[in-house]
This record gives structure tokens, C-alpha cells and sequence, in this order.
């Protein structure tokens, strides 16, 4: 073992208190979100400064939330598109990758190219929004799910993954006299959970988090997703006559503490979970790495 | 070699379970291509795409003309080359702080917490970018504390590049490492042990072992990061603009989703965005040519 030098000394010291201060950083947002969805509105709505803590505490914020119809409209059709378009895709995505996977297809190839192409050149926001609109998916929540149902990365990740598995077990199956659905199903779905969970959470994470799409096609208030109803609220700030209560200054109050309320319930579950998750999401992000 | 028509018999069910994907690139990528012919037609929705009448390159010729032109172009490349001079280092420069860390439990939290924001819907970051930067915000509370003059950055032109650079960065740092850190792990240990025996300092070592390690993988993300060169991230931008600050944020995209999907112009909107994505892919061609021809690194 080798001393360390005082330059080396010095750069870890160094490096430590840049650390120290991007963690603080990052997390100070998020802690600032925090305390104001738990603070008192009145009183937050005239503190001015470095919040540290709640100013009060209140639950109100989380109050009006949950008895926010619109909000709660949101969550049931997220949930929705959620459930649908998670299943949809995983259908997909495992389909195409299990035919893309196999160099004993002629068309194989070409067809990956074909595939491939759409990631590099696109037809443009207008014209995507009029053939979606041709299909008659406008006002629909089939308008968030349909035009998403496979994501090009994604299928290349998963084509990846199946090319990593043993040629002999599909052998074995095709003596026993499977065919390719209960091979793609029995043989290489459960073969590829840690892929699978990781496809789950990316398509997962990305229904969840949209809302541009739901705001060019969607038209019925009641079909909003939870995070166009959110960006109404944090953006506009229409949320007071959505509160109903009595005396203005009270809705004032309530309708600051809403904002970060919502923004807490709408982003929380995935901030809370992820920990967990983490190490499946980069391992998405290292399969995807290499190249189809 | 066996002909087409044995192979389509042979792998019926293959080719059948590859039909429904086929179908949806079909529908939701190749059609719009086919749609975007609209950019040379007078669209008249009732008329359908082809029904629509040709008017060659009118929509261009009116947009060259035009006084956004120059505006929204300047907008789009001055916004993505600042994001990408100061957000492509970022994450290296992170993946090699953070390889430096002696503490493996240090980095783990380091890493968990750093990647975090990626998960936060724009929506919401946008909403924490607005309630910071409102003149009785956060950042302006700490500029008075410091003696300064508050301002309303979002309603200042001026301001826009620097909020969304930064906050750019404070989203996609931590996650962006991920890559680096696995290419710093291929790298191998002995060279690092040959480089101290010969006296290398730290940044010897970073400058001479680990980043020569890491720089196919460097190579790779800047041209797919030049490919994207001209697809700012335009969701960002609707939600944090307004007519205040158009001068210098509003890009060629926003400019398409205004002129097209609020104003009703469809061929003209559709003519700027096919501008746009011609650009777009001839730059990912040329980064790809020049890299093959400098580093033998390329797409394909």
C-alpha cells in the first residue's frame, strides 16, 4: 500500500465537499416541495427566505387533493391508460423483439432496419397528430395508449436480452413440439423477468409522467390524465374555484398549499419506490447501451 | 439459400406474431412520414391528405421569408449548442468524481440521490423551476440577502438559456454517469497500477488511463447527442415560456406546435418541422462520417 501524496489528499477532500454539495442540491428542491405542501398556506404565502421546515403544519393541502374531483378523475384514467398500456406494450414488445431475435427468418433483418429507421427520422408533430386524429382516436384514451404501444428502444433491449439466451432450449422445446407462442411465453417471458421488470418500469414510468399527448388529443376535461390536471393546477393556477370553500383569503391559502400537494402525491410514489427499483432501471439503461 | 416464398411459408407464425408490431410502425411512424407531403400541399382536412391540392415549395418559401425564420432558427441552435457545451461534460465529469470516492457506501447514496430528479415528470420540474424563479422566489430571496435586485427571470429573455441549461443538468446529471461509470469499470486495473508505480498523479491517471478507457463511449453519446442536436426538448419549453420571452425561446418545434396545432397551419407548421428533421438526421449522418473517420466509432 502506497501513502497517499497531499495532492492526492487534497483531491479527496476536494471531491467529498463537491459530492456533499450536488446531494444538497438536488435533494433541496424536493425537500422545499416537501415542507410547503405541509405548511400552513397563510403563513407560507408571507414567508419569505431559505424554508428549512414547514412553516406550521397543515394538512390541508392534502385534503384538498384528495377531494379534488378533477384530480381524483385523474388518477382513475392515468390508472387506466397505466394497467392497458403497460400490458399492451409488454404483448408488443415481446412479440417483435422474439421475431427480431432470430437470424433464421429471411425478412428478419430488413425488417429491424425498417424498425430502426423510425428512431432517426420522424414525420413530424402535425402529421402524427392528423393520422391520429384520421383513426378517429381524438378524445379518446386510446389516443395515449395506441400511438405508444411499442417504444424502439425498448424493443431493442429486449431483443438483446432474448439473443442472450441458449439456442438449445428452444431446440429442446421445438422436439418436444412446442410451437414459437409457447416458446415466446413458457421458455424465454420467464427466463427474462429481470427484463421484464425493467420494461414494466420504463413504459410504466413513462405513462405515468406524459401529458403532452394527452393535451393535443384530448378535449373532455374528464378525460385528463393526473398530470395534465397537475400542470393546470401548478401552471395556471385555475384550482381556486376548483377548492369550494367559503371565504376567499381560505381558498388563497388552501390553493397554495394544493399546488405542492399535488405535485407530492403525483411524483412521490416513484421518488419512494425508486430506491428499490434503481438497480433494474440501470440495468435497462446498460442493456440498451449495447449495440442492436 | 432458400427463396422468399418458403421462408414467408415456413415461418408463418413467426412472421404472424411480428405482424401487429409491423402494423403499429405502419400506422404510427410510416404514416406520418407519408403525411408530412402535406408540408408541399394546401391541406384541407375535408380532402384528405392526398385529396389536398399541391403547391410545391409555397409553405417553405413563405417560412424562409418570413421574420421567425431567423429568429426560431438562432433560438433552436444557440439553446442546444449551450445545453450540450455545458450538459454533454457534465455526467463525465461526474462518472469520474464519483469513481474517485473512496467510500463505496458514499458513491451508493451519492448515485441514488443524483439520479433521482430523472424520474420527475416535467411537469412538476417545470412547476419547481416557476416557483423559484417568481420575483418573490427562492433564488431571488437569496440574491436580496446577498444585496442584489430581484427580477422575474422566467419573464426575462435574457434568462431563459441559463434556467434551462441549468435545470437541465440538475435533471439528467446523475443518470447520464450510468453509462460513463460501466465503461470506467471495463477499464483495466493493472494499467492504473503500472501508472502509480511510475509516479502518475490522480488527474495523470484520469487524463492518461481512464478517459483514452471511456472515449468510444464518449463518441457513441455525442453523435447520438448531435443527432438530437435540433430537437430541444420542446415539452420543457411549452411549459415554461410565454409570449414575454418568444425572443429567445421559442425554438423550431415550439414554433411548429403553435403555428400547427393551435393555429390551425397545418402544411406551413408541417413544412417547418420537415425543415427541421432533414437538418436534423443530415447532421446525425455528417457526426457519424466524421467520427467513423477520426475514432472508427460510428452508429453503423
Amino acid at each position: 500500500m502506497i501513502k497517499p501524496t497531499l495532492g492526492e489528499r487534497i483531491f479527496d477532500i476536494v471531491n467529498y465537499l463537491i459530492m456533499i454539495v450536488l446531494i444538497i442540491a438536488t435533494l433541496y428542491p424536493l425537500l422545499y416541495i416537501l415542507f410547503s405542501s405541509l405548511s400552513d398556506g397563510n403563513r407560507l404565502i408571507s414567508f419569505d427566505g431559505i424554508l428549512l421546515w414547514p412553516q406550521g403544519f397543515s394538512l390541508d393541502g392534502y385534503k384538498a387533493v384528495f377531494s379534488n374531483a378533477a384530480l381524483m378523475q385523474g388518477f382513475k384514467n392515468t390508472l387506466f391508460v397505466l394497467i392497458v398500456g403497460v400490458a399492451i406494450n409488454l404483448t408488443m414488445t415481446s412479440l417483435g423483439a422474439y421475431f427480431l431475435s432470430r437470424d433464421d427468418v429471411k425478412l428478419s433483418r430488413p425488417i429491424m432496419m425498417f424498425v430502426v429507421f423510425t428512431m432517426f427520422f420522424q414525420g413530424g408533430l402535425i402529421p402524427f397528430y392528423l393520422i391520429v386524429k384520421a383513426y378517429g382516436l381524438t378524445n379518446t384514451l386510446w389516443s395515449l395508449i395506441l400511438p405508444s404501444a411499442v417504444s424502439t428502444f425498448n424493443l431493442i433491449i429486449m431483443r438483446t436480452y432474448f439473443q442472450s439466451l441458449p439456442k438449445e432450449l428452444e431446440e429442446s422445446a421445438f422436439l418436444d413440439g412446442a410451437g414459437h407462442f409457447t416458446i415466446l411465453f413458457r421458455i424465454f417471458i420467464p427466463l427474462s423477468m429481470p427484463v421484464v421488470a425493467v420494461m414494466i418500469l420504463y413504459y410504466g414510468v413513462g405513462h405515468w409522467n406524459s401529458w403532452f399527448s394527452a393535451m393535443i388529443f384530448l378535449r373532455d376535461q374528464t378525460l385528463f390524465p393526473v398530470q395534465l390536471v397537475v400542470r393546470n393546477i401548478i401552471l395556471e393556477n385555475d384550482n381556486a374555484n376548483m377548492i369550494g370553500t367559503t371565504t376567499l383569503a381560505q381558498s388563497q391559502s388552501v390553493a397554495e398549499t394544493l399546488k405542492y400537494a399535488a405535485i407530492m402525491v403525483t411524483t412521490g410514489p416513484i421518488l419512494l419506490l425508486y430506491p428499490f427499483l434503481q438497480k433494474y432501471f440501470v440495468k435497462g439503461v446498460m442493456v440498451g447501451a449495447l449495440k442492436g | 439459400m432458400i427463396s422468399l416464398r418458403k421462408d414467408l411459408t415456413r415461418n408463418k407464425w413467426l412472421y404472424l406474431m411480428m405482424l401487429p408490431v409491423l402494423v403499429h410502425y405502419i400506422a404510427f411512424h410510416y404514416a406520418p412520414m407519408y403525411g408530412a407531403m402535406i408540408a408541399f400541399k394546401q391541406f384541407v382536412p375535408a380532402r384528405g391528405i392526398w385529396g389536398s391540392e399541391w403547391v410545391g415549395f409555397k409553405h417553405f418559401e413563405s417560412f424562409f421569408s418570413s421574420i421567425y425564420f431567423f429568429r426560431v432558427i438562432k433560438n433552436t441552435v444557440l439553446l442546444s449548442l449551450t445545453n450540450l457545451v455545458f450538459g454533454f461534460p457534465a455526467p463525465i465529469i461526474l462518472a469520474l468524481l464519483l469513481n474517485e470516492l473512496k467510500s463505496s457506501l458514499f458513491r451508493r447514496i451519492t448515485q441514488t440521490i443524483t439520479y433521482m430528479p430523472h424520474f420527475i415528470t416535467l411537469v412538476v420540474v417545470a412547476g419547481i423551476i416557476r416557483y423559484f424563479t417568481l420575483s418573490d422566489g427562492l433564488i431571488n430571496d437569496v440574491i436580496a440577502f446577498f444585496g442584489g435586485e430581484r427580477a422575474a427571470f422566467l419573464q426575462q429573455p435574457e434568462s431563459f438559456r441559463p434556467i434551462y441549461v441549468i435545470s437541465e443538468i440538475w435533471q439528467q446529471v446523475g443518470w447520464g454517469t450510468i453509462i460513463y461509470l460501466a465503461a470506467i469499470a471495463g477499464i483495466d486495473q493493472q494499467q492504473y497500477e503500472a501508472a502509480k508505480i511510475d509516479g502518475a498523479t490522480k488527474l495523470g491517471q484520469i487524463w492518461h488511463i481512464t478517459l483514452p478507457g471511456i472515449l468510444p463511449t464518449v463518441m457513441i453519446m455525442l453523435i447520438l447527442a448531435l443527432g438530437n442536436l435540433m430537437n430541444v426538448g420542446f415539452e420543457k419549453i411549452i411549459l415554461l415560456y410565454s409570449a414575454s420571452i418568444y425572443e429567445t425561446a421559442d425554438v423550431i418545434s415550439t414554433f411548429v406546435y403553435r403555428k400547427g396545432i393551435l393555429e390551425f397551419n397545418y402544411g406551413y407548421s408541417t413544412a417547418v418541422g420537415l425543415f427541421n428533421s432533414l437538418i436534423n438526421f443530415g447532421i446525425l449522418l455528417a457526426a457519424n462520417y466524421l467520427s467513423k473517420k477520426v475514432s472508427q466509432n460510428s452508429l453503423w
